[in-house]
């Protein structure tokens, strides 16, 4: 790659409401370059990476995900994540992905049945990814949730094949690493928070790490998701 | 013209959180009988289509692709003529 910064791409789709939060983090706190791709636009315009940011894309009608699955910046999508392109789904945007099939599962209503906005902790279940490398296996990272359906589930075979390939990233968990139920905000299976695709390219998480980048914002362990995305490009000095 | 009236729920093997508490609510006033509450959607729609076998299939094709999300839901429908 002959370039020095990573170019990223925040969808928005009508009703998301992270996507300034994720342009900030990755233009102002990162510092590489940001653009807004409109759900009907059908140019990635060269981003490295797409972000699916989180919200109530068509205000969660039918589905989470059901409908913005369809807009027509996501056949792009698709398209680039087949290619071997990198997309990061957080919260809606994992909800989302899940919908259009780029990742295996649901995300189905909280156990509590009520929407869940609260620092939790996550462990990290391996660096060998371009989401973790920045950090090591049992890592305890404070990331914020904020949503109402982000109980991860999917066929008990899907989620061997996960387990079995490494491709559960991060699970809740207590302030000592240890995953309990209490430590389960959602009810997810297995604790999971995030995941990625077997080949490594496209990701998921419910909690969102661009909330938690600055000081200000009570915890910057965000920063490593970051750091680790952007390890994974070689980039030229600048 | 048809009618296509459409059922989706959660699949047996997930657990319906809202059909619970539901379900407690219902025992609250007293009718402890219930059980098995399921919480699902209920979508109407009319189809144009020159047969049945069309609205059919066409209806089938809405709920696989876009009404119900096979990973959670099923769904069963009912077709009349308008």
């Amino acid at each position: 790659m002959s370039q020095s910064t990573l170019k990223f791409g925040v969808v928005v789709f009508p009703g998301s409401n992270c996507d300034h939060d994720a342009y900030h983090t990755v233009k102002h706190v990162m510092g590489h370059q940001a653009d807004f791709l409109w759900h009907k636009e059908q140019d990635l315009k060269n981003s490295d990476v797409i972000i699916l940011p989180g919200g109530f894309s068509y205000g969660d009608y039918l589905r989470t995900g059901a409908i913005a699955r369809f807009s027509p910046i996501m056949k792009e999508v698709i398209a680039f994540a087949k290619n071997g392109g990198v997309v990061v789904g957080i919260c809606n945007g994992f909800q989302i992905l899940c919908e259009s099939g780029l990742l295996p599962g649901v995300l189905l209503r909280n156990r509590s049945l009520l929407f869940s906005c609260k620092h939790v902790n996550l462990r990290v279940e391996h660096s060998e990814s371009r989401y973790t490398n920045a950090m090591a296996a049992g890592d305890i990272l404070s990331i914020p949730i904020a949503h109402g359906e982000g109980n991860y589930f999917a066929e008990p075979e899907t989620i061997r094949v996960l387990e079995e390939n490494g491709q559960v990233l991060f699970r809740y968990c207590d302030e000592f690493g240890a995953i309990t139920d209490e430590s389960n905000p959602n009810g997810s299976i297995n604790n999971i928070a995030g995941i990625m695709n077997s080949t490594g390219t496209v990701m998921g998480m419910m909690p969102h790490p661009e909330r938690a980048c600055e000081p200000q914002l009570v915890s910057t362990d965000g920063k490593r998701f970051f750091e680790s995305l952007i390890n994974s490009f070689v980039l030229q000095s600048a | 013209m048809y009618q296509s009236n459409i059922t989706i729920t959660l699949r047996p093997s997930i657990l319906d959180v809202q059909g619970k508490a539901v379900e407690l609510g219902i025992h609250t006033l007293g009718m402890t009988g219930v059980k098995n509450v399921r919480i699902g959607k209920s979508i109407h729609m009319t189809v144009d289509a020159a047969s049945e076998e069309e609205a059919r299939r066409v209806t089938e094709e809405a709920c696989k692709k876009l009404l119900a999300n096979s990973v959670m839901e099923d769904f069963t429908y009912s077709i009349t003529k308008l």
